[in-house]
């Protein structure tokens, strides 16, 4: 016998998929702002003058570009309460995205900063701004413009990548699927939809990186 | 219950830790497969031919590797395949890996200077030849650090697969978690054995890429 | 009949008309050049000749016969017409020598020796022959538009569209194409050109084709073009080099 699809089984259930995609939401909200502010802090200090903390910075980089998330994830869930952080599953699914989109983002800005041209800084230099100047004034701009759209999609990465927040019990989207197909046991269904709502979401959200970035860098005339 | 040390939780997570790399392997050379079909079919010109290609690329781009698994394990049943949690690991993540390395090596043929296209299109040759004599042999050179890059990201993939209950290392280390209760050793041991795997596969991506930039031939 | 005939050529990039019917034939040893200001079409010209743009309307017969859309009536042109570029475009992964022998070899399925006979014989003929394992960022860029035209002549085409062939290269590097191109004119090859070496074309060429907007405004034997214009634009052009 042919197997009956039936998405209509799941429409009881569109508040539990709306909060998933609120706490989605709020996640991926969380990790971009905070992922990518470390990231800037990040490719600061990796240009660092003192060599242990670029060191540090570097070290940082490589060890979360180089395990996956989800590991990354059990770790700060089940494994920091040893050392007596315990965290709320919400708390540990944002650290865990703004330390992982953080590693990446700290390469990316990094990328952007070495694109500068070295006469840009000298004629800082000689125009006597010190480092903060020159990079709060000179550098970051042209180098966040220039990574933008690389930037953008580490952060849809980093949003899609927070489905398996749900195996910490985290709230969100993926979570709710799971929970829901547990009652109707439509989990082709339900799966299905859910999909289809994060490919929703990440197209949205690269749009808004989008208009975000073109407001960001558009050319301000001054009167 | 018995004591576990250490070298019990790492020889454990070892023994897992092949069916990563297995996995991992056979991923990135189906997916690698798939992806070069999908690129001749894209760059060949017939327009929805390419519309497809980007839409598949855009579909699991644009979606979480874990929903994609989720679909594949509950979903070929439903048509009459039964899939055991190694099956639908495999699939997905070569279908998850064709679409990435499909874009990579799109763009490193897009780089491919339009001058070489033209200078091998007066000199007659057709399409097929222009890929296999002229492009694909620059492409190539240009995508071996970006393909080496991501096979880090295969690798880390395969974790996401733990989920449909597929015992890789990150499996493995939840359930030794369950038995030592000690999550900190354990989820702290898996990391290792991850970057051990991975972190030489960056850094050999990057020296690749070192080299392409101070040779140009 | 003529070896290349143009009959009213009409090219569009979007809305702006790039070729506003061009009316041109090209016999069997002429040599042509296309002098003309920027812009004013000379290089989509050459390039629709070669099948490289598509013409949105007119004809274009090679040999006698009609080019069409097919793959196969593209290849026939393209074994009957060569063309070297500004940029010159070596395949950066190939030594001179395999540069010019890959095309006979899988286009014209020639043996590998047949094809290194012709190869080492172009390359001579340019004055290459210690050059041949040679890759492309080894030589300069003289010597690698020479390699261009080696490898063009090794598909024993019967004309040779040539754009700007100098304008890439340094100034002291300009005469030694320029040489390569006197020569292929004197042994009887049909050529057409586009330059801006004005003394070049009044030496080597018999026949001027003065492009404006899109349109061949004035065409005939360069002395008499150059000594006595007859549109003002043709002689604005020609002032503006001389000053
Ligand atoms: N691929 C293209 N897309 C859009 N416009 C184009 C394209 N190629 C050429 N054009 C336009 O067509 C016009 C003619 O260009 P063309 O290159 O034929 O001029 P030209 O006479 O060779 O000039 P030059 O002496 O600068 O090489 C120009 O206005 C150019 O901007
Ligand atoms: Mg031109």
């Amino acid at each position: 016998m042919a197997y009956q699809f039936d998405f209509g089984s799941i429409l009881p259930h569109w508040k539990l998929l709306l909060d998933g995609v609120v706490l989605t939401t709020e996640l991926a909200a969380v990790g971009a702002v905070a992922g990518v502010g470390l990231g800037i802090l990040g490719a600061w200090a990796r240009s660092s003058r003192i060599p242990v903390i670029s060191q540090i910075v570097a070290v940082y980089v490589e060890l979360i570009r180089n395990t996956p998330f989800l590991v990354q994830l059990f770790f700060i869930f089940f494994g920091l309460p040893a050392l007596g952080v315990k965290l709320s599953e919400f708390q540990a699914a944002a650290l865990a995205m703004v330390i992982n989109l953080g590693a990446y983002s700290t390469e990316i800005v990094r990328a952007g900063i070495q694109a500068i041209p070295q006469g840009q800084i000298e004629a800082a230099q000689s125009l006597a701004m010190n480092r903060v100047q020159i990079f709060r004034y000179i550098v970051i701009r042209p180098a966040l413009k220039k990574i933008w759209p690389a930037l953008s999609s580490q952060v849809v990465i980093v949003m899609l990548g927070s489905s398996v927040c749900s195996q910490i019990a985290a709230e969100e989207l993926t979570f709710a699927a799971n929970y829901i197909q547990g009652m109707n046991f439509r989990a082709f269904e339900v799966y299905f939809v859910t999909t289809g709502m994060y490919l929703v979401m990440s197209i949205v959200l690269r749009q808004i990186l989008k208009i975000f970035g073109n407001f960001l860098f558009e050319r301000r005339h001054h009167a | 219950m018995p004591e576990f040390t250490l070298w019990d939780i790492v020889y454990n997570l070892l023994l897992a830790a092949r069916w990563t790399v297995l996995l991992s392997l056979v991923a990135f050379v189906m997916g690698g497969f798939v992806a070069l079909v999908l690129l001749l079919v894209r760059t060949a010109g017939n327009p929805w031919a390419m519309r497809l290609v980007r839409g598949y690329v855009e579909l699991f781009q644009g979606t979480p590797l874990l929903m994609q698994l989720f679909i594949l394990f509950f979903g070929l049943p439903l048509i009459g395949i039964d899939v055991s949690p190694w099956i639908a690991a495999m699939l997905g993540l070569t279908l998850f890996t064709s679409a990435f390395l499909t874009e990579i090596w799109r763009g490193c043929v897009e780089s491919v200077n339009k001058g070489q296209w033209e200078a091998s299109a007066t000199l007659g040759m057709n399409f097929t030849q222009q890929m296999r004599y002229i492009i694909l042999p620059q492409a190539l050179r240009i995508a071996v650090a970006p393909t080496v890059g991501f096979s880090v990201q295969v690798v880390k993939g395969t974790a996401v697969t733990s989920i449909i209950g597929f015992v890789e290392l990150t499996k493995a280390g939840t359930m030794i978690t369950n038995a030592t209760y000690a999550p900190f050793t354990v989820y702290g041991c898996v990391a290792v054995l991850y970057f051990v795997i991975c972190y030489p596969l960056s850094l050999y991506a990057r020296r690749l890429e070192g080299k392409l930039h101070n040779v140009s031939r | 009949m003529s070896l290349v005939e143009l009959h009213a050529i009409h090219k569009s990039f979007g809305a702006v008309q790039v070729l506003k019917g061009i009316d041109l034939k090209i016999d069997e040893g002429q040599v042509i050049a296309l002098i003309g200001r920027s812009g004013s079409g000379k290089s989509t010209l050459l390039r629709t000749i070669n099948g490289l743009e598509t013409i949105d309307d007119g004809t274009i017969m090679v040999a006698g016969k009609k080019v069409g859309d097919h793959d196969t009536d593209l290849l026939d042109l393209r074994l009957n017409v060569g063309m070297v570029f500004q940029q010159f475009n070596l395949f950066p992964h190939y030594t001179a020598l395999e540069n010019v022998m890959l095309s006979p070899q899988v286009v014209k399925k020639q043996s590998k020796a047949e094809a290194r006979a012709i190869a080492e014989e172009m390359l001579t003929k340019v004055g290459l022959a210690d050059k041949m394992t040679h890759y492309p960022d080894q030589l300069s860029g003289g010597q690698q538009q020479r390699v261009a035209i080696a490898r063009a002549l090794a598909m024993k085409p019967r004309v040779l569209l040539c754009d700007e062939v100098t304008s890439a290269l340094d100034p002291e590097l300009v005469n030694e194409v320029l040489a390569v191109v006197r020569q292929l004119a004197e042994e009887g090859m049909t050529l057409v050109m586009v330059t801006h070496e004005m003394r070049f074309a009044r030496e080597v060429c018999d026949t001027l084709v003065f492009m404006h907007h899109g349109r061949i405004h004035e065409k005939g034997a360069p002395e008499a073009v150059f000594a006595n214009p007859k549109t003002p634009e043709l002689a604005n052009f020609v002032g503006g080099l001389a000053g």
